[in-house]
């Protein structure tokens, strides 16, 4: 019988040695982790700074995470960061944007502004991955699908199109004839574009996904952009692999016309959405680039990241803003006095320097630094100054505001946001200074993504966080929204003036009256009318190894890794 | 001589009334029970007492639930913290005599939060475990026990039930009804249940077949009365053993819940929310992760040590 | 046999009609579509989507040719991943779950009934107190916790294993570690309580006093018996694990259909939502009658009964 029994006892020894020894196999011979810092993985962090001779790495494999897989790679259906990230490595626009937030020569050599009117001159030596040469018809024929009530499904993104003349009139069935759309192909290589009005962004945009050329191969085709053997692009690089849920793969496009600037072999993504996991990946030696726009590096780490990573770890302000907006149809934030008060008892700087952590910037203003103004960046010719943040004085303004609206004692009050760890921490701030400085207990209440977004939407709440990224790099982009029955207007926030000073800002073409409109609509805005609270200034945090070279960040925070490279350590 | 007694014996034929005396005691007087009768339950709990450790988890339990229902309140009697008040100077800072386990990120005291997440896991946990108990126990006990076309209808209903994908339950019942500590609790109860309704009816089917439920059925006794006096009972180790185990079911799943943002509302935490929260920066702040941990840990290691206990101490067929 | 496989089959089918009707009313009923986002499409474009996919018609309307569409064999395609079909997202992300889990259950069943049943046989000896302390460990600490703490160990501090992804063997041995802990310990308990009672049974005893060898009594009374309570939750734990776990596919990076099916059902994606739900529900009814059928192998007292008493 004892004998019996350790027989059993040594089976489950074997077991578990067994198990032991696979794992241990993996450390002496060729270990995932050790074959894979075969291009650079190596944890011990070097200098970034002493760049003088630079030498390629032999393996130019680039390793990158998207927390989220791209719905789609066709540039007509996308309207998501990642699905951006991707496309620009895919495809060629126009034009490209540059480290500096100017448009540089892509698809196009160069073109000719008058007023509304603009003329593509496209490069002859463009060609497809197929070979085929990039035409004045293909841009026509990506427009035209985009705008065509018919397309299925209705491209999202067909009103970034609207510009164009005759082009939402199409879009939606009043123009039934596509030759009134204001684009046309003159010839092969050249593009004319007609806009309704002079439109200083346009230029920008024709680097947006949306206007990307799309080969004629995909007419009747709903499906192309699901199976990579059909996907044929003008751009950077291939995709030649994709495992739905796990790894994305590109190739470089041996046939794009700029293949010589173009160092990268391959790019790997992989498509983990846990922030943790990338950063310990990263310090791992398994991926080249965390954090933003792809990722996120997580708050808690921020300060001792600092200090660990240092130069790795990189902070970069874009065009976003983060903010509370009030429901100025709900009580008791139909008062204007009690909106301000809530806005001016909190203490921004405390929330950026101890909650968020990121290098953010108290927001004051709404619209965030980044966005062109006349000569330089608008929020530097424009100080967010319509408020300043004082204690007793809001005190003062929340009486003031009970008085006229007949309170005694403020009706319950509750915060929304959507679950996240990081907009769970600003609201408790939030509430917590509110508690402290104005008196007020305010509840807060997280909701599930899609509940938050159609109770905000169709204003079930006193005061919602929301966020606001740039479409394009002009003020309006931050502006619009804010006119009567605006599509995004979660406000609900009705002034005739503001109406009036945006509608003229659109068609006017002196552009110092314009930027004089939007400073006046943004003093209604956030001066006069406090519809809604700015807290911060986004920035983008991310770390990059030393050798890795070349990466492109621009305004709004989008990544272009096509010119990037790596470097011999 | 002869001494064989049995030749002493008189043949019956001659006994007489006189040749027989009493001995001992009455017959009347044997019928009476000497020592106390023990019932089944005090005979556990005797068994459970004698048990050194099952008893020292239930101190320990003991203590838990009250230390998460005075601590709170005495150490803000003290020190004039309290749960939710934020103090952004002093975010993420170890243990000191100040904050016995340090704060969080928001500067908030770390003691005090873990003991009312202790509160809030250990109601979530408790209410969790014995509606499933209950509706398990029955439902289960039911299905096993008649088989048939109703265990086919029951059980088929229960398959269906848990097949429904609980997150889709759980976003409506927080959507429908007010996001609160109740809701969660019925939203982890609504399939939560099912696991011991199968378990039983195993138990039960097994059971049911055998010797000693036949005599007793055929010594007349009724469906109830098998059902809970003797298929129950004897399945009562394995039950013990569920239940001991979807307390931290259920306290885990409101962390899971946590995780994908539809756990308790901030600025209230359950100790499984407390280590959600602090697994980004665990390697860094360890005093965030490690209370609530060891917290949760000694809660759940309690709760199955007892388990085992009265699992031993409940089942007839362990009797020595 | 036979009618007893036609008529289960039968009630398959049954629940799985009334599973996708309860699953598709409750889903609908949530707030939010599928084109809700942050910044809002013109309503023009919103309502050529709603109509395009078929949600401006009445709900019972689409229920019905929802149910057309899967009777035959039709599952649609993705609202949110561009016309990308359900069936083929479903097999894609299953096949890494499935991999995942079926190395998982094995492990787990192996590991967990040799534990128990060397705790049972050790009873309340060292052997026994340790393997308890290890199985009251897989279930004290929740999983996220153990599959990070894995993680730090072996990847971050050791450089054994990787991080992430899911590209060959050494990719298996942490989620499945951290998969597996908690159903070993909860086998092992199961196993190791049920082998006791077993071994204090009459029958037990018999079969010692007829001088049966030990190995003879371990196999065909005491396994047999003992691990009875093992195979009910074998069906139940199969189906979960194959099903795929949200926490260890997103903390290792594994694209499985767990993930799948959160983010369906956060994107409003109705088509997958209920693909992955019709899926799941054969796939676990499955499990159910292939555990009845098992217990009617492992403890012949159980009867195949159909009606009356049993």
């Amino acid at each position: 019988m004892k004998k019996n029994k350790s027989l059993l006892l040594l089976l489950t020894l074997v077991l578990a040695v067994g198990t032991l020894l696979a794992a241990c196999g993996s450390n002496g011979g060729n270990g995932a982790t050790n074959s894979d810092a075969a291009n650079g993985g190596n944890n011990t962090a070097t200098d970034s700074g002493n760049s003088g001779e630079e030498k390629l790495a032999a393996d130019q494999t680039l390793r990158i995470n998207l927390s989220a897989e791209p719905p789609t790679f066709d540039p007509g259906q996308a309207q998501d960061s990642q699905a951006n990230t991707v496309l620009n490595l895919m495809y060629d626009g126009l034009t490209r944007m540059d480290e500096s937030g100017q448009s540089v020569p892509a698809a196009a050599e160069s073109w000719d502004i008058d007023g509304a009117k603009y003329t593509f001159h496209l490069r002859k030596d463009a060609v497809w991955s197929n070979g085929d040469p990039v035409t004045a018809n293909d841009f026509v024929f990506a427009w035209e699908r985009v705008l065509n009530p018919k397309t299925t499904p209705a491209p999202p993104y067909s009103y970034q199109l609207y510009y164009i003349k005759n082009a939402e009139e199409y879009n939606k069935e009043k123009v039934t004839d596509f030759s009134q759309v204001g684009v046309k192909a003159v010839d092969d290589h050249t593009l004319e574009v007609e806009l309704v009005a002079p439109t200083p962004y346009f230029l920008g945009l024709t680097s947006f996904y949306t206007l990307f050329p799309v080969h004629q191969s995909v007419k009747d085709d709903a499906k192309w952009a699901v199976d990579q053997s059909k996907m044929i692009v003008n751009g950077e690089f291939t995709l030649t692999s994709w495992i739905k849920g796990q790894t994305i793969e590109l190739t470089k496009n041996e046939n794009y016309w700029d293949k010589d600037n173009i160092k990268l072999s391959k790019i790997n993504m992989s498509l983990v959405n846990s922030s943790a996991t990338e950063l310990a990946s990263y310090q791992n030696g398994e991926l080249d680039r965390a954090g933003h726009p792809n990722g996120e590096i997580p708050t808690d780490q921020i300060p001792i990241l600092k200090d660990q990573l240092k130069d790795e770890l990189q902070i970069k302000g874009i065009a976003s803003t983060y903010y509370y907006e009030f429901n100025v149809t709900a009580k008791p934030f139909d008062n204007a006095k009690i909106r301000k008060a809530f806005s001016m008892a909190i203490d921004r700087q405390a929330i950026v320097d101890n909650v968020t952590l990121g290098g953010q910037v108290s927001a004051f203003g709404f619209v965030p630094p980044g966005i062109k103004g006349l000569e330089d960046e608008f929020r530097t010719e424009n100080k967010d100054d319509y408020f300043t943040e004082n204690v007793e004085e809001a005190k003062k303004l929340l009486e003031e505001g009970m008085k006229e609206a007949g309170y005694t004692t403020l009706p319950e009050i509750t915060l929304i946001y959507n679950s996240s760890e990081a907009h769970k921490k600003i609201a408790l701030a939030v509430a917590d200074m509110w508690k402290k400085n104005l008196g007020v207990d305010v509840q807060t209440e997280n909701q599930e993504w899609a509940v938050f977004l159609g109770n905000r939407q169709s204003g079930n709440y006193q005061v919602a966080r929301a966020g606001w990224t740039a479409d394009y790099n002009d003020p309006m982009t931050f502006m619009d929204m804010w006119v009567t029955d605006g599509g995004n207007n979660d406000a609900f926030f009705s002034n005739a003036e503001y109406d009036k000073l945006i509608q003229e800002a659109k068609g006017e073409e002196d552009l110092a009256k314009r930027q004089e409109n939007f400073k006046k609509a943004e003093q209604i805005l956030i001066g006069d009318e406090q519809v809604l609270m700015p807290i911060y200034y986004y920035t983008n945090v991310s770390a990059t190894k030393p050798y890795l070279k070349g990466v492109q960040l621009d305004f709004s925070g989008a990544v272009d890794y096509s010119r990037a490279y790596l470097t011999e350590q | 001589m002869d001494t064989n007694p049995m030749k002493v014996m008189p043949s019956p034929a001659d006994l007489r009334p006189e040749d027989f005396r009493k001995i001992g005691t009455d017959e009347k007087e044997a019928e009476v029970i000497q020592r106390e009768s023990i019932s089944a339950w005090r005979d556990a709990w005797q068994r459970l007492r004698e048990n050194k450790l099952a008893m020292t988890a239930l101190v320990i339990l003991i203590l838990v639930v009250l230390a998460a229902w005075i601590a709170p309140w005495l150490v803000g009697k003290i020190y004039g913290y309290n749960y939710y008040s934020n103090d952004l100077l002093n975010t993420n800072k170890g243990p000191s005599a100040a904050h016995w386990f340090g704060t969080d990120d928001l500067g908030r005291d770390m003691f005090i939060r873990t003991w009312m997440g202790a509160r809030i896991s250990l109601i979530v946990g408790l209410a969790a475990a014995c509606i499933d108990l209950l509706i398990g126990v029955i439902y289960g006990g039911i299905m096993g026990y008649f088989g048939g076309r109703v265990d086919e209808i029951m059980n088929k209903f229960s398959e269906i039930l848990y097949s429904i994908p609980y997150l889709l339950v759980t976003i409506l019942l927080l959507v429908v009804l007010e996001p609160s500590l109740g809701t969660i609790i019925l939203a982890l109860t609504i399939t939560g249940w099912i696991n011991m309704s199968w378990i039983v009816r195993g138990e039960i089917m097994q059971l049911k077949n055998r010797e000693f439920v036949l005599a007793s059925r055929s010594m007349g006794a009724g469906s109830g009365r098998l059902l809970f006096r003797h298929l129950l009972p004897n399945a009562v180790g394995p039950i013990i053993v569920t239940v001991t185990l979807s307390v931290p079911n259920a306290i885990f799943s409101e962390a899971f819940l946590s995780f994908l943002g539809l756990g308790v509302q901030a600025p209230i935490a359950s100790l499984g929310s407390m280590i959600n929260d602090a697994l980004t920066g665990w390697l860094y702040y360890p005093w965030r992760m490690l209370f609530p941990a060891i917290l949760i840990s000694l809660i759940m290691l309690a709760f199955n040590v007892f388990g085992d206990g009265l699992r031993d101490a409940l089942d007839p067929k362990l009797k020595k | 046999m036979v009618r007893y496989v036609a008529n289960k089959f039968f009630y398959m089918l049954v629940s799985l009609f009334i599973l996708i009707s309860a699953t598709f009313f409750l889903m609908k009923a949530i707030p939010g579509d599928p084109f809700t986002s942050e910044k809002k499409v013109p309503a023009a474009i919103q309502e050529r989507l709603y109509e395009q996919y078929g949600l401006d018609k009445p709900v019972y309307q689409q229920y019905f040719k929802y149910l057309g569409d899967v009777v035959q064999g039709d599952f649609g395609i993705s609202m949110k991943m561009i016309n990308q079909d359900v069936s083929k997202i479903i097999s894609q992300t299953f096949s890494a779950s499935l991999k995942l889990g079926l190395v998982a259950i094995v492990v787990a069943v192996v590991v967990g009934v040799l534990l128990g049943m060397l705790a049972s046989l050790y009873h309340r000896k060292l052997i026994d107190n340790a393997a308890m302390v290890l199985a009251v460990l897989g279930i004290a600490v929740p999983s996220f916790v153990v599959a990070s703490l894995l993680q730090y160990v072996f990847a971050s501090k050791l450089h054994w294993l990787p991080t992430m992804g899911f590209k060959g063997p050494l990719y298996y041995v942490l989620p499945v570690a951290a998969l597996t802990a908690q159903p070993i310990a909860f086998i092992a308990r199961l196993t190791r309580s049920s082998m006791l009672e077993v071994l204090h049974a009459d029958y037990i005893k018999t079969a010692k006093a007829k001088g049966l060898g030990w190995m003879a009594i371990l196999s065909r009374h005491v396994i047999r018996n003992g691990i009875m309570p093992v195979i009910t939750y074998m069906g139940p734990m199969t189906a979960n694990i194959v099903t795929g776990s949200v926490v260890i596919e997103q903390i290792f990076g594994i694209g499985g259909i767990g993930k799948q099916f959160v983010q369906a059902i956060s994107g409003r994606d109705y088509p997958i939502i209920m693909g992955i739900t019709i899926f799941y529900g054969i796939l676990l009814m499955l499990a159910r009658f292939i555990t009845d059928i098992a217990y009617v192998f492992v403890d012949p007292r159980i009867k195949l009964t159909k009606g009356k008493e049993g």
